[in-house]
């Protein structure tokens, strides 16, 4: 009787936890496809705010809540002056920075130890560092690197750590350790991973694809 | 014609039944304009209805547009990065529904209006208007690696080589109180040494964030007429790590270590400084026959107590001897001696915490001990001590010996946005005992032991984004004087558009008269001042402009005679002004990685203090003062090129003496114009490899390049009869230096830190 009991809710719980109802994963298919095409700040905040909504009427799924974060870095990443000065932007990178992390910190208390979500930590860290490089590349400069390295030891085969570490080598000037050879190598290695592997199902993580397709042609 | 009527017939109604079914089941467009409150269109707005997929975005003019299949009464949910979130009840029916909405600005640290008169903030808190970064201090080629020379390259502050110590704004150096994690600070500097500047004794890496205040600052802060500087230490450090320097003046090693949870940290640093080298190469104004030599030890703690509380102590010891002849300009052919041995211990303990429910309490003690050891003598060429006559009083000997100690506690309560009050309590303490031993052996004791208590409270008023006023009072009582003081302090700052903003500052400011003079044989009340700021700043993207006009009165100043046969005070009837503008301007866009401040400083004042026969412009004071700082990181060679240029206006001098009934000049003039260039080179060849272990800093620093003459004042023989020009001790300086350190890059920390 015990057992029943048990095995009842068990199988309960985790119906409840784990079933992704029709209605959730129409509505994510097509917004998931988005992330690889979005290019503008207001698309990126657009596509945020609809995961956003997902994700607060849904409740207890991780991925929305996840990619909302992820388009508020991206959107907060487009906002940044594009002129390549280093000054103080923080008052333009931080509040993005801000919403992104609460957003991630959400998915987090539903999906620990998730390699993809150190993932969007480290670009939260780097867009607050772009906020300021000179005062905060020792801070959040470590900790971008932390988070990535923690994402690897996750999960090493997860293309996007290789993803964003080759930007990172990409666009830092070569004084400053920037290397488009190793940057090559990384983007080749992400590509490797997205050739063998399949996602699990339509709304797992899977952008980048074309980021790295897109990096391996300046690259040539 | 028939049928196809009958078929048109049966198509509308296919129509009108689709159509009735679809409103049934179907979807409401709600629609509508969002604005902010100057009805300006906002983008990037998000509208939804809460918890349901269905909502929208504003495009570019506002607009917004979607589709819900929702029914009833529901609630809609406007939010967007930096405004208000607002919830509105909306009822869905059918059709199109039209809801515009007028969202507000959250009052946030980064939009809102800052409260900055009379202060420059230096500091990597999220603030539009601080204008100077915790690296800046340390990268000023001017600087030499001290806090205070840093802050002499920015407007209010003197350019004063002959004593140590910031000069603001027509005050003398002990108007400037400095406070380290809220408490007071005694003995800041190295113990004085005559005509020779001296050092802050406290490295610009201990401090993530520098508040320098010209004039109006809270009432968390008192005992000082002029200035206050504001130092915050760091938190934990990042990363475990090693450091060794090697310069040409000093050696030093220091460890930090990181606990394994990142919960706490503890470290310690040691360095060694002996000047035989440098001086043996650069010739000095003075023959030394003790080369100064200083040992440094400090050692701290930190422990976080929560997320957001820690605890944090800070201890230092040091210990420095030097001993000097110059000619004496009182008697041809002889030596004047001076010698002085100083001791110094410091301890911080700090503990800030966030007690739930907006409030938030920030502590702290210190308790510092000094002791000085100083020895005046004549020699004559062999260097042998002499007595002459009618010189007697050249050969004497001071020992004293201070202990201080300082707490302080603030409450804050925040209210809603970022509107707070704030109280607390401080409390100082202090024991100055002194031996003075004349010629003749006879010895004076001197112990003077005294506090002084405070209580303030403030508040912060946001009304909106764009207006916040504080006001404050602190109440002190002095147990030297026995007298109890209240000062009101009063700020409003008003943003006039993106990155603008205008503010001024009122404030009543008390100091108890400097402790040489106490206790004295009249009865002597506080010294006072009352400062009255207006201030323009604009930050915009790599551009920072700020000017302030001041006013700022003295009153009760301390005016001091012969007593007994000793210089003392004799009543509190001096008093003074200084008025002047200032502008400070700081671009770091119109070159691609070159960053520069320019600042000036004008100042009009006048003062009867001490010995002075009557108001007279202060030879502490220069009319005009200006800085250009300039920084430049050559990415090709790794290498960051510093630069500074300091100027000032030839400052009055005098030399007053006593006939025997009232204070005359005997000499006065005008000393030339300062100026000063300064070279720095940091070569940082790590930069950026990947995987490296250590980080060496190469630093080549040259001070005066041009070797400039520079006369700080004059120094008169006793009888009046010969004057002699104050200069620095050697004209040109160069300084050569290695910095490596271990497992974390800290190169940017590293340059100057042993300067």
């Amino acid at each position: 009787m015990k057992k029943v009991f048990l095995f009842l809710f068990t199988t309960t719980l985790a119906t409840a936890t784990f079933s992704q109802s029709e209605k959730y994963v129409k509505a994510m298919e097509p917004k998931v496809a988005m992330l690889d095409t979005s290019n503008s700040a207001d698309a990126w905040k657009d596509l945020g705010n609809t995961f956003e909504r997902i994700a607060e009427a849904e409740k207890t799924q991780w991925a929305p809540f996840y990619y909302a974060a992820f388009c508020n870095v991206m959107a907060g990443t487009m906002s940044m002056p594009q002129d390549g000065s280093f000054g103080d932007n923080s008052a333009i990178s931080d509040p993005y920075a801000d919403k992104a992390e609460g957003l991630l910190n959400k998915a987090e208390a539903m999906s620990k130890d998730n390699s993809e979500i150190y993932c969007v930590r480290k670009m939260i860290h780097s867009l607050r560092m772009m906020g300021n490089a000179m005062a905060r590349f020792m801070t959040e400069g470590a900790k971008a690197t932390e988070a990535l390295e923690k994402a690897k030891t996750l999960n090493a085969n997860n293309p996007r750590i290789y993803i964003l570490e080759g930007q990172d080598k990409f666009y830092t000037p070569e004084q400053f350790g920037g290397s488009k050879d190793e940057a090559k190598k990384l983007f080749e290695k992400a590509n490797g991973i997205f050739m063998v592997s399949k996602p699990g199902n339509s709304i797992e993580p899977q952008w980048g694809r074309g980021q790295v397709g897109y990096l391996l042609s300046q690259l040539k | 014609m028939n049928f196809a009527m009958r078929h048109l017939k049966f198509a509308l109604m296919i129509l009108l039944v689709t159509g009735l079914l679809q409103t049934l089941s179907a979807q409401v467009t709600i629609k509508g304009v969002i604005k902010d409150n100057k009805a300006k269109p906002v983008s990037g707005v998000s509208i939804s209805i809460k918890d349901s997929y269905d909502g929208g975005t504003s495009d570019s003019t506002g607009k917004y547009s979607f589709k819900t299949t929702e029914k009833g009464e529901q609630l809609l949910v406007i939010s967007s990065i930096g405004y208000k979130t607002i919830e509105q009840k909306v009822n869905l029916a059918t059709g199109v529904v039209t809801i515009d909405v007028t969202i507000k600005e959250e009052i946030s640290e980064l939009t809102a209006v800052i409260l900055s008169a009379g202060t420059f903030e230096a500091s990597d808190r999220k603030k539009a208007a601080a204008v100077l970064d915790p690296i800046d201090i340390v990268t000023t080629a001017s600087a030499n690696g001290d806090i205070t020379g840093a802050l002499k390259t920015l407007p209010g502050a003197q350019q004063i080589g002959e004593s140590e110590g910031l000069f603001v704004r027509g005050g003398t150096a002990a108007e400037t109180k400095t406070f380290i994690d809220g408490t007071l600070v005694n003995n800041f500097f190295f113990s004085s040494v005559p005509n020779i500047a001296q050092f802050g004794r406290f490295s610009p890496f201990l401090f993530k964030g520098t508040v320098f205040s010209t004039g109006g600052y809270s009432a968390l802060y008192g005992q000082a007429l002029s200035s206050a500087l504001i130092l915050e230490s760091i938190d934990l450090p990042e990363q475990s790590s090693a450091n060794l320097g090697i310069t040409v003046l000093s050696g030093s090693a220091g460890y930090q270590n990181l606990a394994k949870d990142k919960k706490s940290s503890w470290g310690f640093s040691y360095s060694y400084t002996d000047l035989s080298l440098a001086f043996a190469i650069i010739k000095q104004r003075q023959d030394f026959s003790k080369v100064p030599t200083t040992h440094n030890l400090d050692a701290n703690f930190r422990i976080k107590t929560s997320k957001t509380g820690i605890i944090k102590y800070y201890g230092y010891f040091s210990s420095n001897k030097l001993a000097f002849t110059t000619n004496s300009i009182d008697s041809l052919g002889y030596l004047d001696k001076f010698a002085i041995g100083n001791k110094n211990s410091y301890h911080n303990l700090s503990w800030k915490e966030n007690l739930g429910k907006g409030w938030k309490i920030n502590t702290g003690i210190s308790y510092s001990n000094n002791k000085d050891d100083v020895n005046s003598n004549m020699q004559n060429q062999s260097k042998q001590d002499v007595v002459l006559g009618n010189l007697e009083f050249k050969k004497f000997g001071v020992d004293t010996k201070g202990g201080y100690f300082n707490a302080k506690a603030v409450l804050e309560k925040r209210l809603k946005g970022l509107s707070a009050i704030r109280f607390g309590t401080e409390y100082n303490y202090g024991n100055d005992k002194s031996v003075y031993e004349a010629y003749n052996g006879q010895r004076f004791l001197d112990t003077i032991k005294g506090h002084i208590n405070a209580v303030f409270g403030e508040a912060d008023v946001y009304a909106t984004n764009a207006l916040a006023v504080k006001g404050g009072f602190r109440i002190e009582y002095s147990s030297l004087l026995n007298k109890t003081n209240i000062a009101p302090r009063f700020s409003v700052a008003y943003k006039l558009g993106k990155g603008s903003q205008a503010s001024v500052a009122y404030g009543i400011f008390y100091q108890d008269p400097e402790r040489r003079y106490l206790p004295s044989s009249v009865a002597l009340n506080f010294m006072k001042a009352t400062h009255y700021i207006v201030q323009y700043q604009k930050v915009a993207n790599g551009q920072s402009f700020r000017t302030e006009i001041f006013y700022k009165k003295y009153d009760n100043l301390v005016k001091t005679g012969i007593v007994n046969f000793r210089n003392g005070a004799i009543n509190n009837n001096g008093f003074g002004d200084a008025k002047g503008i200032e502008f400070f301007w700081r671009d770091k866009k119109t070159i691609k990685d070159l960053d520069y401040w320019i600042s000036y400083s004008y100042l009009d004042t006048k003062r009867d203090f001490l010995n002075f026969p009557f108001a007279i412009a202060p030879n502490f004071a220069a009319k005009h003062t200006s800085s250009l700082v300039v920084k430049k990181f050559v990415q090709k060679i790794k290498t960051n090129v510093n630069f500074a240029y300091n100027y000032a206006s030839g400052r009055p001098y005098y030399n007053i003496g006593f006939d025997g009934s009232n204070n005359k000049f005997t000499d006065q003039g005008t000393i030339p114009d300062f100026h000063n260039v300064s070279f720095a080179l940091n070569y940082l060849p790590a930069i950026g490899k990947k995987n490296a272990k250590s980080f060496p800093v190469y630093v080549f620093q040259v001070s005066n390049v041009f070797n400039i003459k520079q006369t700080y004042g004059y120094n008169y023989s006793y009888n009046g009869y010969r004057k002699e020009a104050i200069t620095p001790t050697s004209r040109v300086f160069v300084f050569i230096g290695a910095f490596i350190s271990f497992g974390v890059d800290r190169s940017d920390e590293v340059i100057n830190s042993a300067l």
